[in-house]
């Protein structure tokens, strides 16, 4: 008992200083990247390339002034970062990191808790995310954050449930809610034993569930929450100091768990090509997975941010067509489609 | 119709690929990434500087004559000319024993330029009839305060071992406007 509690706080620990880690240098390669695709250069002035510049932002957050405006409401002021980035933290229990480990007869899994309702775990948290930035907006007492916190919620649940239907399909297909048992029925891709990842059988769905991604972490061209343009700052308009970075924080944790969760479901999670054909012992399949997983996650966030520079936002009336209007059905048609193909072709 | 410009706008319905918006993000996203590989324009400016004009007019000198002396003679031409109103100077006369500092019995005891004021137009450099202030092709540096854009005579006037070369802004257009100018000096 004691040795699997150890192995399993070491496992958080590792996974908690990844997230945090992974979260941070978000932040230096968004504006790096950024600056790329502007043909600019982009922070280079902390350390090497600017690979501090994190760092100096962090200490940054934390030397601000810290501003709780007097007629906010200040236990939901507080509260309302915390469980942003409490929510954002959270959903990375189930990811499938990577296989298992067998070391000294002992197996060691390389995910937190493999639940047989992984992604139904996944959804809960994440819609109870929308409250960490409704909390926030509301308890502001200012009006651009009240829209910026009534746009975000009203955003997430309309494309929670296009997500939700595009996973529908999927579980259809797949058979099971577990989020390791999706990853192990993608093992192989090319090579020998050859399989394809589900993002062939499902395109449409995961056509649907990337643009639903996209909309769920208010990203560009769904960042209408905080749209500066129009609403100041929108949800954390009066939010200072450290308050405010876990709220940045909290957003780009949600761009690499949503980025780990597209490759679990879709691009076939810690499995690679040519994976059976190595020769290598499963442990070694195992380390080379999971680094392989973080290539595909790395992909991912690169193009969150790549969309980001390359599309503007939408407007929010087009931003609700397309959820329910297009999505919607769309995701609908997904289950059908795919219902009828396993009924008849019996895969 | 004044020119052949003009363009009719079609308003057609947006057919079925334009309407999902897939096609047009694609090649939106095509077009950034060219950019991730393209040159990059930046000058990291303090170690590069950016390659300026001979004829560029930046910071301003007090040209010092062949011996040493400041050729200023605080005619005031310069600030009368300067539609900026930046120049202010104060006259002093020349004591014995200084015709080594002065060129002329009159000279500039304050000569102050306000550099956040200046436009840099090169308006003084025209009106000045001793040839001694001129633009160069230095930069500025930046200050904290509004005080520190004064510059006086300590970072104006050229010093006499490190003289600063002005012959670039003179083209042969300028020289033969200072030959045509209509003072009594140049006569």
């Amino acid at each position: 008992m004691i040795a699997f509690l150890t192995y399993k706080g070491i496992l958080v620990l590792i996974i908690f200083t990844i997230t945090l880690a992974v979260a941070a240098y978000s932040t230096y390669a968004e504006r790096k990247v950024a600056a790329f695709l502007q043909d600019r250069i982009g922070p280079d002035r902390a350390g090497p390339f600017g690979l501090l510049q994190p760092l100096a932002d962090g200490a940054k957050f934390f030397f601000k002034e810290e501003i709780i405006p007097n007629v906010s409401n200040k236990t939901l002021f507080i509260l309302g970062p915390s469980i942003a980035m409490l929510t954002a933290l959270m959903t990375g229990v189930v990811v499938p990191w990577g296989n298992e480990l067998v070391i000294g007869g002992n197996t060691y899994l390389l995910q937190i808790a493999d639940l047989d309702v992984g992604i139904l775990y996944v959804f809960g948290v994440v819609s109870i995310g929308v409250y960490g930035i409704m909390i926030g907006g509301w308890a502001s007492n200012n009006k651009f954050s009240l829209l910026g916190a009534i746009r975000a919620s009203a955003q997430m649940i309309s494309y929670e449930i296009a997500m939700g239907l595009a996973i529908i399909a999927l579980i259809l297909m797949t058979g099971t809610l577990s989020l390791r048992e999706m990853s192990l029925q993608q093992m192989g891709g090319v090579g020998a034993h050859w399989n394809f990842w589900n993002v062939v059988y499902q395109p449409l769905g995961f056509l649907i569930f990337l643009v639903c991604a996209f909309a769920e972490c208010n990203r560009t061209p769904f960042d209408l929450p905080e749209c500066e343009t129009e609403l100041v700052g929108g949800y954390h308009t009066e939010y200072s100091s450290m308050k405010l970075g876990l709220y940045l924080f909290a957003e780009y944790i949600n761009m690499f768990i949503s980025s780990a969760v597209i490759s679990t479901l879709y691009f076939g999670g810690f499995n690679f090509p040519f994976m059976n054909d190595l020769g290598l012992s499963a442990n070694w399949i195992t380390v080379i997975g999971t680094a392989f997983f973080f290539a595909k996650i790395t992909f991912f966030i690169f193009f969150f941010m790549w969309i980001r520079w390359t599309i503007p936002r939408f407007r929010y009336d087009q931003l609700m067509n397309l959820g329910w209007r297009g999505m919607i059905p769309l995701a609908i048609f997904n289950i059908v489609l795919s219902g009828l193909i396993s009924l008849f072709v019996h895969r | 119709m004044l020119t052949d410009r003009a363009k009719v706008v079609v308003k057609k319905e947006m057919n079925f690929w334009e309407r999902i918006y897939l096609p047009a993000i694609l090649g939106g996203t095509l077009i950034t990434i060219k950019h991730l590989f393209k040159r990059k324009t930046t000058i990291k400016f303090p170690e590069v500087k950016r390659e300026i004009s001979a004829v560029w007019r930046g910071q301003h000198v007090l040209k010092r004559d062949e011996h040493g002396a400041e050729r200023c003679t605080a005619c005031g031409l310069c600030a009368v000319a300067c539609p900026a109103e930046a120049i202010t100077m104060t006259a002093a006369e020349r004591k014995k024993g200084e015709e080594n500092l002065y060129r002329e019995e009159k000279y500039a005891a304050v000569y102050e330029i306000n550099m956040l004021r200046c436009i840099f137009c090169g308006l003084c450099e025209e009106a000045c009839p001793k040839e001694a202030i001129f633009l160069t092709d230095r930069i500025e540096s930046t200050d904290y305060s509004r005080q520190a854009f004064i510059f006086g005579k300590d970072k104006l006037v050229e010093p006499v071992d490190k003289r600063i070369d002005v012959t670039k802004r003179q083209t042969s257009e300028v020289l033969e406007f200072k030959k045509n100018k209509q003072l009594s000096h140049n006569r």
